[in-house]
């Protein structure tokens, strides 16, 4: 599977940039840190999702994934500063699809997350998109380089693939535009 | 897209029809301040029309649990109406569902509030 450079071309305002390996195909982007750009990422995700097979509901999950992590790293990782970029990076393999989401932060420790389903929770306000991450995803890694920056590693295995005689029919998504 | 939320009056019950993303930024500001507007008008019996919201993210969902807590903390009840199966899911994997008094049909759900 190869995604041609035009993948990226809805991209405004932003560095893109495109490379492949033979065992995967991989698409990175680079983004500002504003709020606006998380939904670049959604299109890009849904766009890789789309390619990779994944039936809607599961392309769904892996663009709330994204959506989640990116606003992570914009919000509370580079706290919006405009000098400081988030980089995304989707491997796609004929078993999964594995999405990289670093920023240029302090770092977060996910254990110490409080449980957004205990009682005691479940009013706050806060503190459900990590867990939303999680819970769509089938891996879930947070590594924090010693230079600075944290990246989210989360992996969607290619069990729910639409069997390819189906693929491209009911998405609704596919073709729109973003306005970045 | 962006949010929308408009604003009409039902009997005693003031709908909320959104319609759109409820993001993180502008669109969880506007829609608290519809809810704390209503509320300082004296308008405690509120039902959020979520029909036309075509996404919602942690921010989102944490923006209806603020307004449900500002809104009984007043005495009043804040209802949901409509919910897309995107955000049913969402409520159910967060536990919120059985927080939130949840209905299919206005009828139905003005009428619930007449009745508590």
């Amino acid at each position: 599977m190869t995604f041609p450079v035009p993948y990226c071309s809805f991209v405004a305002g932003v560095i893109c940039q495109l490379g492949m390996k033979p065992e995967a195909s991989i698409v990175e982007l680079t983004l500002d840190s504003k709020l606006k750009n998380v939904e670049v990422a959604e299109e890009a995700a849904r766009s890789v999702s789309a390619k990779a097979g994944f039936d809607e509901e599961t392309e769904f999950h892996v663009e709330m994934a994204v959506h989640e992590a990116v606003i992570n790293a914009i919000y509370h990782g580079n706290k919006e500063d405009p000098r400081k970029k988030v980089h995304i990076k989707f491997l796609v393999t004929e078993e999964a699809i594995e999405i990289h989401v670093r920023d240029e932060g302090k770092g977060f420790d996910p254990s110490t997350l409080p449980d957004p389903l205990a009682r005691e929770n479940l009013l706050n306000i806060s503190g459900r998109g990590i867990f939303l991450v999680r819970k769509f995803m089938d891996e879930f890694r947070v590594a924090n380089f010693p230079g600075g920056g944290t990246e989210v590693i989360m992996v969607k295995h290619l069990t729910s693939r639409i069997p390819s005689n189906q693929g491209g029919t009911g998405r609704e998504h596919e073709g729109d535009s973003t306005s970045g | 897209m962006s949010m929308k939320a408009t604003v009409r009056q039902v009997d005693s019950v003031t709908v909320v029809d959104v319609s759109g993303r409820i993001t993180m930024g502008e669109a969880c500001k506007q829609l608290r301040e519809v809810i704390r507007g209503e509320l300082a008008k004296g308008h405690k019996n509120l039902l959020l029309n979520l029909a036309d919201v075509t996404y919602i993210d942690s921010s989102g969902i944490g923006e209806l649990v603020s307004a449900y807590t500002a809104v009984s903390n007043q005495g009043g009840q804040l209802k949901l109406l409509n919910l897309t199966k995107k955000v049913h899911d969402l409520l159910q994997i967060t536990k919120l569902y059985t927080v939130f008094d949840v209905h299919n049909d206005e009828a139905g759900a003005i009428g619930s509030f007449k009745t508590a």
